[in-house]
């Protein structure tokens, strides 16, 4: 996949007072891909589309457009459009000239916009919505119409700030699935910005994972679930056992006081490392038979899977599992090569992949947290 | 129509009366006075008598309108560059427009006459340049310099609350789909500010109408407003209440009418496409 880059952004810098939001942020963006920004808030992820879009502009660096240089284009002359994250509709127009906006102000001709409004209208699944006023419209309807107003210009890039983030579950599900839908039928570039790790992967050709103004990882869902570049990642995306080991050599690495073979190399022998493993990669054996053994110290019923916490040695593991276990149960672990994930040591080791603290309700909380506006 | 509770109709009855004793009843003292003669017999001879006051009521018009056209041009760019200000600047200035409402109305038009004046502030200036004296206070231009000064805050304070409500993800919004500055306020910041500006008409249109006091200080009496014709009629002797009060009741059709074309034209706007 040898594709073009549409946008280049070069070594991007972004302070607001003293707080550094954007540190030296390099990113390419091919044509036609639908990309994801991730990250918790505060994580620059906004601050990246509204440099694109043009509303700001960066300390130093440079954006790159086909090629062409577009630091100081004004907004309204680049071919980006974008879908807010409260959808920003106009009160003052019906659905029809809200969609009808752009094409007015490019001076087209009346019918010619009437053609255009209704086919985006029939893309968004708004026939017939054309008179309706604005706040007579359900959260979901107006992101519809917030999507047939800037795709209407034909912009070569769409730019979608968290743009599901006021639906609710279902409607996000749908919603997730009609742009990818639209994505594919018009054919051009998606970048969405959004904190949710799951959105990311279901709806991305690639992720890009920020933390601190800084990108930790660019890659396909596959990749950024799967060879996690540092314990952020790793923690971010999805749940994840991670812990101190050491490469002893290629292909072994020693962790929770046992050696295991693993897939990867290239490590200097006796690299401390971060070891990530997947709680639904661990087999839950009998004591004898595991590589690692433990006390189960909590057991959550989630309907597909049980999810258990294990106590091996003081660290807490999380393991899901469908076989059935009791708090107090002594039991082994059995980990295969390929469940185990070795990345070198960064800043964020030690700072995540333990659960020793973990329960539901804490998690619930750090999530709704983290749905808190952005910059 | 919900019904009200006794206790809220027990809590409303002190404004009621008020509202009664202070605003129905001189109303219909002004309406008796209107279709009664000195004798307070019922007669229509007052009705007949405002004839002569064609020339007040169509300068009162005419010097309102202007007025109000000129405020709605300096305060409306004014509002619009305020919300451009940081907002500790927007408090600062909407502070110094509304210092002089603060002060005395006859003492601010008073001030003008010093500076009007063919001995005043401005004269003395022209003449020292060598342009030599002109002729500005005792002047119809006067007049609407002293509407416009007295009633320019009414028209400043609709205005700048309608922009500044106006979220500025709608701009961008605006900005996004390719409009410039000049067509962000075009599209979208002018047709949302509009009932600030439908207010403002109102309340400077109002005052200035019939004002009485503006124009015989700054205008020299010389051509007579409304209000003036009114003041002059109720100080001149009880026998002139009467066509005084048709004068009154005339003006407050007049209001009245502007008023609600002016909301009728706000209420369309909603629906009409820019």
């Amino acid at each position: 996949m040898t594709k073009q880059n549409i946008i280049e952004l070069k070594d991007i810098f972004v302070s607001f007072g003293d707080e550094k939001v954007l540190d030296g942020l390099n990113l390419d963006i091919r044509d036609k891909e639908f990309i994801t920004l991730l990250g918790p808030s505060g994580c620059g992820k906004t601050t990246t589309l509204r440099i694109i879009a043009g509303f700001l502009d960066a300390d130093s660096g440079e954006v790159v457009f086909e090629s062409k240089n577009i630091n100081g284009v004004p907004s309204y002359k680049r071919q980006v459009n974008t879908i807010f994250q409260r959808y920003a509709l106009f009160p003052h127009l019906n659905v029809y000239e809200n969609v009808a906006f752009g094409l007015r102000v490019k001076k087209l001709k009346e019918n010619e916009i009437k053609e255009i409004v209704t086919e985006m209208l029939h893309l968004v699944n708004l026939d017939g919505f054309e008179k309706r006023n604005i706040s007579t419209l359900s959260g979901g309807q107006q992101q519809r119409v917030a999507i047939a107003r800037a795709i209407a210009n034909k912009p070569k890039v769409l730019l979608l700030d968290e743009p599901l983030a006021a639906l609710d579950l279902k409607l996000r599900k749908d919603m997730q699935k009609e742009l990818r839908r639209i994505q594919r039928q018009l054919g051009i570039t998606f970048v969405f910005v959004t904190h949710d790790q799951e959105e990311a992967l279901t709806m991305s050709d690639r992720v890009v994972v920020m933390n601190k103004g800084k990108i930790q990882q660019i890659g396909t869902p596959q990749d950024i679930y799967n060879e996690p570049e540092n314990a952020f990642v790793a923690d971010f995306i999805g749940e994840s056992n991670i812990l101190d080991g050491i490469m002893r050599d290629d292909f072994v690495a020693e962790f929770s006081g046992h050696v295991f073979d693993c897939l990867d190399k290239g490590f200097d022998k006796n690299e401390n490392v971060d070891v990530v493993v997947r709680p639904e990669d661990v087999d839950i054996v009998a004591p004898e038979k595991g590589m690692l053994k433990g006390v189960v110290t909590s057991v959550d019923f989630l309907g597909v899977h049980y999810e258990i916490i294990v106590d091996i040695g003081g660290f807490k593991w999380m393991i899901q599992t469908t076989d059935e276990c009791f708090v107090g149960d002594n039991v082994g672990l059995f980990i295969e090569p390929d469940a185990i994930h070795i990345m070198k040591k960064s800043e964020y080791s030690g700072l995540y992949g333990d659960y020793s603290t973990y329960s539901e309700e804490m998690e619930h909380l750090s999530d709704v947290e983290s749905e808190d506006d952005d910059e | 129509m919900n019904k009200k509770s006794f206790g809220s109709r027990i809590v409303a009855a002190p404004y009621i009366v008020w509202a009664a004793i202070f605003i129905i009843v001189p109303l219909v003292i002004v309406a008796y006075f209107a279709f009664t003669d000195a004798n307070g017999a019922f007669a229509l001879s007052n009705f007949a008598q405002i004839g002569k006051y064609k020339k007040a009521f169509g300068l009162s018009i005419l010097y309102a309108v202007i007025a109000t056209i000129i405020t709605l041009f300096i305060a409306y760019p004014m509002a619009y560059f305020m919300t451009k200000l940081k907002i500790s600047n927007q408090r600062m200035i909407m502070m110094l427009i509304m210092l002089p409402m603060w002060m005395n109305f006859l003492i601010r038009t008073y001030s003008w006459i010093t500076i009007l004046a063919n001995t005043g502030l401005i004269n003395k200036f022209l003449t020292w340049i060598g342009i030599g004296q002109v002729q500005l206070i005792n002047t119809p231009g006067a007049v609407i310099l002293g509407m416009v000064y007295d009633f320019i805050p009414y028209m400043i304070l609709p205005i700048y609350t309608a922009m500044s409500k106006i979220d500025n993800s709608l701009l961008e919004a605006a900005s996004d789909l390719g409009s410039n500055s000049w067509s962000r306020i075009r599209r979208v910041i002018m047709p949302l500010s509009l009932p600030g500006v439908i207010s403002g008409i109102t309340m400077v249109f109002v005052p200035s109408v019939s004002t009485f006091y503006i124009s015989q200080k700054l205008g020299g009496n010389k051509d007579m407003l409304i209000g003036d014709a009114i003041e002059y009629l109720f100080n001149t002797g009880s026998q002139y209440y009467n066509v005084a009060s048709t004068l009154s009741l005339i003006l407050m059709v007049l209001i009245l009418v502007c008023t609600l074309i002016m909301n009728r034209f706000s209420d369309d706007e909603e629906a009409v496409v820019l």
